[in-house]
């Protein structure tokens, strides 16, 4: 037996069975303590909590993945595509699956143009993700990139090339003040867009129709409800609600007759709008310059960006709609009708042109634009030369009153309600707007050079080309429109209805008269425009005009080229064929000097090309 | 296809010469619980029968090591206690050296054999202690009492070291108990406790950061819901998900999906509970208390003061080991690395914890037959 080495009680086998025995029934005794404890946590974890923790499992496992709509197309009248969904390749890097992701963006950057930007707007996406989401560093790539991509893929491990539908616009600049774009939604459009509707588009519309028929456009949004594992892993789908494609728009637009009118601006600025007076859909809607939509489709660069926003042609500003003008003289015919319908005028009445008109008892002297007046001169010479002695005395004797309210008719000093967003209301000169804006009484002499289009007025070319409208369809005319029709993925369709502007009777002969004035202007022996008659193979009643720039020069650089800028703008207003018009045309050419030889020549090419490309 | 090689051992173990030396409850509840474990690591493997074969083999193994432990003579074991002790000591240190593991090094590979020495000193720490205590005489004295700690504090030390806390306070735990059995008294036990709260904070310094950070987690697991909250947020789930019946055998999502970390291993009560709720959560801590139970009875039914304090401190161990796993699983206590016996898959645990099993079947048995000494 071992030495008893160490101190402690003298071994007694009763002492110690005891102990050892009463330790091993305490020790019992607190493991059933604390079995108690465990079944009541257990039983708190199961029975009382089990209803958070099992909503809590079911979040964590079931997941809505949005399925994002495709957008309705854009067709024109003839069913060419203006705004298509084209297959594209975007880049996206899977950051789990890089080994070294700098080393992996300096390879792509050697042979893709990828700039600081995408790094920067690659970084931030990545944050937002979990490793093994892919994360989209370019987009659109060309077949030449994708082909580079292609014969380095070996190398570039976790770098995915990935299909997706993406708005192409093939007619580009030329479409583009009309169909506008869509654009990259931005937080000013997450403010004003249901979320839910758009929580799996990247895309919105930003101008143009993508913008005003953007809820039809962009269809309903799917969705899958599918089981996630813990890292997000879709592992099956439980139920499904496939997205619902946008509706379709078919425009009354004409692509083609679009192009021909590029083409007869010839560089210049301006804008033209062609009216269909019977129905009042838009066969033409063109500002120039324009721009590429589809690079904002892309996504720009900010320096792009600023370039084109800061381009002293301003391609971004659609004049067609925006713009403000002086009218000048394409007023004329109108307020030749106003004079017709209050018995003011008799057409056949001659008047003497001397090359100035004076108001009774002022010294101020209003002029001719020919030295020396135009002589004895009735309504359709003043309509066909122009004169605007006759049109100054015919103001004043109108009277500033009877003038704005009957030109109000014809939707001067408000906006026309075309579908396009951005529309200015223009100035129709009155008495009330004077009102509201000076302490100043209305004057005579206002009076007198608003009859000329000059003064305060300010005219869209919309606003032109709807009046013109008006007046070829004899005041039973409809809110310019550009939509005719729009329809589901299964191709029902539905039409939209013109939308009739108020209407009021126009006297057949006072209508004949202002007309055949304003035929005399193209093809009468003195028109203004009678340059243009001889290639016109069919009868067009128009109007000259010519007026100065609302706009004073903003900034120095302007001011550097203001001969050029300073010039007037040239102004062109049509209906045809004369009898039975079907158009109503308005052209404006910026810095154009003259209305009788810029804009009457753009006019004749739209005409002559519409008249080729017109249904027969 | 799970209970078979179970079943093909049942003959074996029934024919066996000496019967006598098994306890039936013992062996009947240890087969229930094994039995419960495969079906669960059945489940939680999602059909991986190769880890299931695997499990199933070391239990095999297990209850060989069982049988084998049964038959021991008694006197044995506290002949060889101080070899074994020392023996077990050998590949701690070695694991230092050589081991390998997932980010902690508890494993050793020989070649063959491969497994965690910690584990053995669950087993020999207690037979050294009891070893010592017996002879030293009961209600241990100071003296005892050192000599104690400085066998239970060595392998501590090295197994928090490698890093593995849990086995470690586990380890130590098993210690303690054989010197709590003996009777220590109340007034030391009181004096050590204070030392030992004393002693915590000091040590926090010496605490690896990931252990420091699950007992953060503790107390705030929504703090760091993604990184370290997040086995104890996704075991929460797990076991409240599954309510009074649970979601039904492989329907548990949080286990299948992979929110619930480690599902096989540390965690594999939790899938217990999710699929088979608080029902089957009940049952199966009524079985492991029964046994622990009986282990504890086994134990006041040992001949030897040897025998008492062995048993009684594997009984215990054996208690801890089930206490500490269920409550993590809970979230009553931090993450620590202990397995629930029998049910989380490893070869090591379940072999040494069934051998001791038979260790205490055999030093409960009287001798019913004179021994030469």
């Amino acid at each position: 037996m071992a030495v008893r080495m160490f101190d402690g009680a003298i071994p007694n086998r009763r002492i110690e069975l005891e102990t050892v025995r009463r330790r091993l029934l305490l020790t019992a005794f607190l493991a059933l303590i604390a079995l108690l404890v465990l079944a009541l946590r257990y039983a708190w974890l199961q029975l009382v909590e089990e209803e958070a923790h099992r909503a809590r499992a079911e979040n964590n496992r079931l997941r809505f993945q949005p399925l994002p709509p495709p957008r309705g197309l854009i067709y024109d009248r003839r069913g060419r595509l203006l705004a298509d969904n084209t297959l594209a390749y975007r880049l996206e890097i899977i950051p789990e699956r890089v080994p070294d992701l700098e080393r992996t963006l300096a390879e792509l950057r050697s042979f893709l143009p990828i700039g600081e930007e995408e790094i920067e707007r690659f970084r931030h996406e990545r944050a937002l993700r979990r490793a093994f989401q892919s994360v989209p560093i370019l987009f659109r790539l060309s077949e030449e990139e994708v082909a580079a991509f292609a014969v380095r893929r070996h190398r570039l491990p976790g770098v995915e090339l990935v299909p997706y539908l993406t708005r192409n616009y093939p007619y580009g600049a030329t479409l583009s003040h009309a169909v506008g774009y869509v654009g990259r939604i931005d937080e000013r459009d997450l403010e004003r867009l249901d979320r839910r509707r758009y929580i799996a588009s990247t895309h919105v519309g930003k101008a143009g129709l993508e913008r005003h028929y953007e809820d039809w456009l962009h269809g309903e949004t799917g969705y899958e409800r599918v089981e996630v594992n813990a890292v997000g892993r879709i592992l099956r789908v439980l139920e499904r609600r496939p997205a619902v494609p946008g509706r379709s728009l078919v425009l009354s637009l004409d692509a083609a007759l679009q192009e021909a009118a590029v083409a007869a601006f010839a560089g210049a600025r301006g804008a033209a709008i062609a009216l269909d007076p019977r129905s009042g859909e838009v066969l033409l809607l063109l500002s120039l310059p324009g721009y590429d939509p589809n690079d904002f489709v892309r996504g720009m660069r900010v320096g792009e960006y600023r370039r084109l926003l800061e381009h002293p042609d301003r391609p971004l500003y659609n004049r067609a709609v925006q713009g403000l003008y002086e009218p000048g003289s394409t007023i004329k015919p109108f307020l030749a009708l106003a004079a017709l319908a209050h018995g003011m005028r008799d057409p056949s009445r001659r008047y003497l042109s001397t090359g100035e008109f004076r108001l009774p008892g002022q010294s101020q002297g209003y002029r001719d634009w020919r030295k020396g007046g135009h002589g004895w001169v009735d309504m359709n010479d003043a309509i066909a030369e122009s004169v605007n002695s006759y049109f100054y005395a015919l103001a004043s004797d109108l009277g500033i009153d009877r003038m704005s309210d009957y030109l109000g008719r014809f939707g001067f000093g408000q906006p026309t309600g075309i579908d396009v967003p951005g529309e200015s209301a223009g100035v129709l000169p009155s008495r009330a707007w004077k009102r509201e804006r000076s302490r100043e009484p209305w004057y005579p002499g206002e009076t007198v050079i608003a009859g000329i289009g000059q003064g305060y007025w300010q005219v869209t070319p919309i606003q032109l080309a709807h009046a013109t409208a008006l007046l070829a369809a004899r005041g039973q005319g409809f809110r310019p429109h550009l939509v005719r029709s729009h329809r589901d993925a299964f191709g029902r369709g539905e039409r939209v209805a013109a939308e009739p502007w108020p209407s009021w009777d126009i006297d057949e002969n006072d209508w004949r008269v202002v007309a055949e004035g304003m035929v005399a202007v193209v093809h009468g022996p003195r028109g203004t425009a009678r340059a243009i008659a001889a290639e016109l193979p069919f009868r067009v009643a128009g109007k000259t005009g010519t007026a100065q720039r609302v706009r004073s020069p903003r900034r120095e650089e302007e001011r550097r080229d203001m001969p050029e800028r300073l010039r007037h703008n040239a102004l062109f207003v049509a209906f045809a064929p004369a009898e039975r018009p079907e158009i109503a045309l308005a052209v404006l050419v910026e810095a154009g000097e003259s209305g009788a030889r810029a804009a009457a020549p753009v006019a004749r090419e739209i005409l002559r090309a519409w008249w080729d490309l017109r249904e027969r | 296809m799970k209970g078979a090689p179970l079943s093909a051992l049942m003959p074996i173990l029934a024919s066996s010469l000496r019967l006598g030396r098994l306890d039936p409850g013992v062996l009947i509840l240890c087969l229930s619980i094994a039995t419960i474990g495969l079906v669960i690591l059945n489940s939680a493997s999602e059909g991986n029968d190769g880890l299931v074969l695997r499990q199933a083999s070391r239990l095999a193994i297990g209850f060989l090591a069982l049988w084998v432990c049964a038959q021991i003579p008694p006197s044995w074991l506290e002949r060889f206690a101080p070899h074994l002790y020392l023996l077990s000591l050998f590949p701690l240190v070695l694991v230092l050296l050589v081991g390998e593991g997932r980010g902690a090094e508890r494993w050793l590979d020989l070649g063959l054999l491969r497994f965690q020495p910690s584990e053995l000193a669950k087993f020999t720490v207690p037979l050294a202690c009891a070893w010592l205590l017996a002879r030293a005489g009961i209600p241990p004295g100071w003296g005892a009492l050192l000599g104690c700690f400085a066998m239970i504090l060595p392998p501590v030390l090295m197994i928090q070291l490698q890093p593995d806390l849990g086995t470690a306070i586990l380890v130590g735990l098993a210690g303690l108990a054989v010197v709590f059995l003996a009777g220590l008294s109340w007034r030391r036990i009181l004096l050590l406790a204070a030392l030992g709260l004393a002693a915590i904070p000091a040590s926090w310094p010496f605490l690896h950061e990931y252990q420091k950070m699950r007992i953060r987690t503790l107390f705030a697991p929504d703090a760091d819901p993604l990184g370290h909250g997040w086995n104890t947020i996704q075991a929460l789930t797990a076991v409240g998900s599954g309510g009074l019946t649970g979601k039904g055998f492989g329907q548990g999502t949080q286990a299948h999906l992979a929110f619930l970390p480690e599902h096989t291993t540390d965690f594999a009560f939790a899938v217990l509970a999710e699929e088979f709720g608080f029902v089957g959560v009940a049952l199966s801590l009524l079985l492991y208390f029964a046994l622990g139970l009986r282990i504890l009875w086994l134990a006041m039914g040992a001949p030897s003061p040897f025998g008492r304090l062995l048993v009684g401190a594997l009984g215990v161990s054996f208690l801890l080991h089930v206490s500490v796993n269920a409550a993590m699983v809970a979230g009553l206590i931090p993450v620590v690395g202990v397995p629930m016996p029998l049910l989380s898959y490893g070869g090591t645990i379940a072999v040494t914890m069934m051998a001791s099993f038979g260790v205490a079947m055999s030093l409960s048995v009287r001798a019913r037959r004179p021994r030469v000494p």
